[in-house]
């Protein structure tokens, strides 16, 4: 059989033991911590070559993120891979019951182009934790921060135990027909239907980052904390990639009564934090690649959507640039509204009353994240009870990525499993059930042959009624009889 | 049959929609509904399981109808607890804030279940998935028609068929099921339709459960109480089900000096549970059906294995029933060792020392369970660190699925997911982190224009106070 990229040795490590031990995993960790801290500066320059993503950004959402996960994977390691003790009944005495976490095997990791550092090296943080062998395949959308993280990764890490495969869909078909112990993909769900489909043939458990249609709900605000809310929803959409984030803003819900002041607050806002020219807009990624710039111009194309642009809507195909944009009421059935935008532009759609967004998000599928500014706490209820997503915000945007407390992942749609902090571990853990018994204090009635007296002993032992037991065993209980009728 | 399934599927979907199953009130009604159905059908329960695999009435009651009244009874108090939001703690990177995990019902589920324990596998996950506020299709196993049939009623006569529904049926109606769009696919049974299952579920993108099986090996040390070990293996083989259970020691590994001991312990005991004819005990299940039962006469008559019986090889084709069967030392490479038995047949293999079972095991699938007796404890730690498995138990049987404080399930071959107790319920919530902002504190430094001083700062905010104090002077 092919060895296809030293598969067969990875999964020789990892039955070798290699990676089990605390101290390979936190030897890891801190050569992970070096690399992202000696070859930095290498990594805006990728980034900026990829993206044109702009350092600051880059240190906020992809070195940041990663050095933050791997700090407090090494801090908590050890209590992560504690047993956890298991409660038991006094029925079972003597015996002691624990929840071991053990890893997985040989995990596959697909990245992600619009993150390609952190979506990509997060996930390997959490593998690395739990004692996996690892694979690690970045987009090859991204070649010069997928170059990179190969060139670097067998530098300072164990190569008989984490590897990188570079390539296209080719090399991803490939992979996918070996066989793992655990795949975690992010991207997008039509990939991730192929993606759970051929794990399927081996009954590998997935973990799929999808994306959505991230709502951003828009209650009514004092003049003050607009200022607040308006920052927000800006930096929330156009910060993070241009558009370009799984839990990126996609569109906004808003009264129709507030949504002229609100236009005017957002342009100012853009204005302020990009520039208006998008010959020379400041801050801001490009767009990955032409297809995905034809792409998201498609969204426009139509003319009932390109009419309710308000703002925006200029174009540089040469730089893969396009100016921040907002449209006032497009036709919800245009793919602007039905696909994910996965770019700068900002649809706002008014209703009569807020509430009605309710309705508005439960027909479309689930998404990764609601965002909803309100105080109005009887509506964030509603919004909690009534709705469905990854997870919910409010009075913010993207700020749930950085909580490592807190678990990151879809539902429906937006995919399945969850990662960061604790969560990494879990996701590429196996929680094994351990039991323990002693041979002493032998409990005669699990034995054949059944009678009367077993049947009732065990009935009440299922039910932990031990006065009972007590009175059986003392005679004073009347028995089980299967004639009994009610 | 597909128009069926799209028509089950829409109703249920609506009467989700109206969010009449995430009330504490209607979880507790549904699971108060399935107690009563334990309390006042019982007998019919006991006769149903009777016919359809001749469980012996005590298994009925204890493997079956107490499994799922222990798991109402302990849902239903513990419900208020595990609906509860989770407060969690928040970094200084978000300061301030604050945030909880709120469980909320993933919507639609598909229990499919198996034939073995067709009344428990098939009610302990709907207990679960109503716990935890979804609407439910279970679609019982056909190879115990008796069981679905009477499943079928009582659902539509005790519970809320507007979210509750029993789907009756074979292939053809499963794979109908399938092809609909679930919120979770929980299924128990073979590795081979667990491959299907999950090839379905990926067309939608649905998270699944799958208990699966596989080899469960028990590997006996020789310093250990003979008596009581022979009589856990015997009640945890042949004491249920007569060996057609996941969690079945599939077969054992012993030394070679160890072995003639165990096999003349074994065979006492056994006379003492089911007799000198236990083809005539009455505390013996039959075996399911005739290709079941011709699959295992075939495993037992294969040459490489039929010179090899220590104990046992009786056979009853008439009345469906195998005696417990013992075969020592057969070839690795027969079917007894190749495939999951799930029956009452048990292989011995002997090794020179103990320690050689993990070669053995570890070079099989991981199981859905391992056992080990012994009183070493280099042993013991090394087995539990070094044998995957779904769970472990030391110096007995079975006993980890009774346990709600465990998590219930396989890894690799044996399955993905787990369940019972507040696993249960978690395997059929999501799980939705809420993060709670205010308007008081607002840090420019997030926003652009970006500068060398705002990187500063959010390079020094993942240290300390005095870090970000000297990093604020650079911002502006």
């Amino acid at each position: 059989m092919e060895d296809f990229h030293g598969l067969i040795g990875l999964r020789r490590a990892f039955r070798a033991g290699k990676t089990r031990g605390i101290e390979w995993r936190m030897c890891q960790l801190r050569a992970l911590l070096k690399l992202v801290s000696e070859n930095e500066a290498r990594f805006f320059e990728a980034l900026e070559q990829d993206l044109g993503k702009h350092p600051v950004e880059a240190y906020r959402d992809e070195i940041g993120v990663l050095k933050k996960s791997a700090d407090h994977a090494l801090l908590n390691i050890k209590k992560w891979m504690a047993p956890k003790k298991g409660h038991l009944p006094l029925l079972l005495f003597p015996s002691r019951a624990e929840v071991l976490p053990e890893p997985l095997g040989t995990v596959l990791i697909f990245g992600s182009w619009n993150f390609p550092i952190s979506l990509t090296l997060d996930p390997l943080v959490g593998a690395i934790s739990a004692g996996n062998t690892v694979v690690v395949k970045p987009s090859e959308l991204a070649p010069a921060c997928s170059s990179l993280i190969c060139q670097t990764i067998p530098l300072y890490l164990d190569r008989e135990a984490i590897r990188v495969v570079e390539g296209g869909s080719d090399v991803a078909d490939k992979l996918l027909q070996q066989q793992w112990d655990k795949i975690f993909f992010t991207g997008s769900p039509r990939v991730g239907r192929i993606i759970m489909t051929a794990a399927a043939k081996h009954l590998t458990p997935v973990t799929l980052e999808l994306g959505g249609k991230c709502p951003v709900i828009l209650d009514s605000f004092s003049e003050s904390d607009l200022k607040v809310v308006v920052k927000r929803i800006v930096g929330g959409k156009w910060g993070p990639c241009a558009g370009q984030a799984c839990i990126g803003i996609d569109y906004l819900l808003v009264q129709k009564k507030l949504a002229s002041h609100l236009i005017e607050s957002l342009k100012a806002c853009i204005k302020k934090f990009y520039g208006d020219d998008v010959k020379s807009l400041q801050s801001i990624c490009r767009i990955v690649n032409k297809n995905h710039f034809d792409r998201v111009c498609s969204l426009l194309e139509e003319p009932s959507v390109g009419a309710s642009v308000i703002y925006g809507g200029s174009l540089d195909r040469e730089n893969l640039m396009i100016e921040p944009t907002v449209l006032l009421d497009p036709p919800v059935d245009a793919p602007i509204m039905t696909d994910e935008i996965f770019g700068p532009l900002l649809p706002i759609i008014t209703l009569d009353k807020i509430e009605d967004s309710i309705d508005f998000i439960n027909a479309r599928p689930k998404p990764l994240a609601i965002y909803a500014f309100t105080h109005n706490n009887k509506l964030k209820d509603q919004i909690l009870q009534e709705t469905s997503s990854g997870s919910v915000t409010f009075n913010d945007t993207m700020i749930q990525f950085i909580c490592d407390s807190l678990p990151f992942g879809g539902v429906g749609q937006s995919g399945f499993g969850r990662y960061h902090g604790k969560y990494s571990f879990d996701t590429f853990s196996h929680e094994k059930a351990v039991l323990h018994r002693s041979f002493y204090l032998e409990l005669e009635p699990r034995y054949p042959p059944w009678n009367d007296f077993k049947l009732e002993f065990i009935r009440l032992a299922y039910n932990f009624e031990y006065v009972g037991l007590l009175l059986l065993l003392l005679g004073l209980r009347r028995r089980y009889t299967s004639s009994r009728s009610h | 049959m597909g128009l069926e399934a799209e028509a089950t599927v829409r109703e249920l979907r609506a009467a989700y929609t109206t969010g009449k199953t995430k009330s504490f009130e209607w979880r507790a009604s549904q699971l108060k509904a399935t107690q009563k159905i334990l309390t006042l059908h019982s007998d019919q329960i006991i006769q149903a399981l009777r016919s359809d695999l001749k469980k012996p009435e005590f298994e009925a009651v204890i493997h079956e109808i107490c499994v799922i009244s222990a798991s109402c009874k302990l849902a239903l108090k513990e419900l208020h607890r595990w609906m509860k939001p989770q407060k969690v703690k928040t970094s200084l990177i978000s300061f301030p804030s604050s945030a909880t995990i709120v469980s909320e019902p993933l919507g639609l589920v598909l229990v499919i279940s198996a034939w073995n324990f067709p009344f428990a596998l098939s009610l302990d996950p709907v207990v679960g998935a109503i716990a935890a506020g979804n609407a439910v299709v279970l679609k019982p196993s056909e190879s115990a028609p008796t069981t679905s049939s009477l499943l079928a009623k009582l659902v539509e006569k005790y519970m809320d068929t507007s979210a509750v529904k029993v789907v009756e049926g074979a292939v053809a109606q499963t794979t109908a099921l399938l092809h609909q769009k679930w919120d979770k696919i929980f299924y128990t049974g073979g590795s081979e339709v667990g491959r299907i299952v999950l090839n379905c579920a990926a067309k939608h993108l649905t998270p699944v459960v799958l208990e699966l099986g596989g080899k469960c090996p028990a590997v006996l040390d020789s310093n250990i109480n003979l008596k009581v070990a022979a009589r856990r293996i015997i009640a945890g083989k042949w004491g249920r089900n007569n060996g057609q259970a996941c969690i079945s020691p599939d077969y054992i590994i012993t030394t070679k000096h160890f072995v003639s001991q165990l096999v003349n312990i074994m065979s006492v005991e056994l006379e003492k549970f089911f007799g000198k004819e236990p083809l005539q005990s009455k505390e013996l299940s039959g075996i399911i059906n005739t290709h079941h039962f011709n699959r295992l006469v075939k495993l037992l008559d294969d040459a490489q294995v039929s010179g090899k019986i220590v104990c046992g090889g009786e056979r009853d084709v008439s009345n469906l029933k195998m005696a417990p069967t013992i075969i020592l030392d057969v070839s690795r490479d027969s079917i007894a060792m190749d495939e999951e038995i799930f029956g009452p047949i048990l292989p011995i293999l002997t090794v020179d020392k103990i320690e050689e079972c993990f070669g053995v095991i570890n070079g099989k699938e991981k199981p859905l369970a391992a056992y080990l007796f012994t009183n070493d404890k280099k042993l013991e730690e090394k087995f539990v660190r070094n044998i995957s498995a779904g769970g472990i138990i030391i110096n007995d049987t079975i006993l980890h699925f009774l346990e709600p404080g465990l998590p219930f399930g396989g890894i690799g071959e044996s399955g993905m997911g787990a369940y019972h107790g507040k696993f249960s319920f978690d395997a059929f919530s999501h799980k939705k982190p809420v993060l709670k902002r205010g308007f008081a504190i607002d840090i420019s430094t997030r926003y652009p224009p970006y500068t060398p001083g705002k990187r500063r700062f959010l390079s020094a905010v993942q240290g300390s106070l005095l870090d970000i104090l000297r990093s604020l002077g650079s911002c502006w």
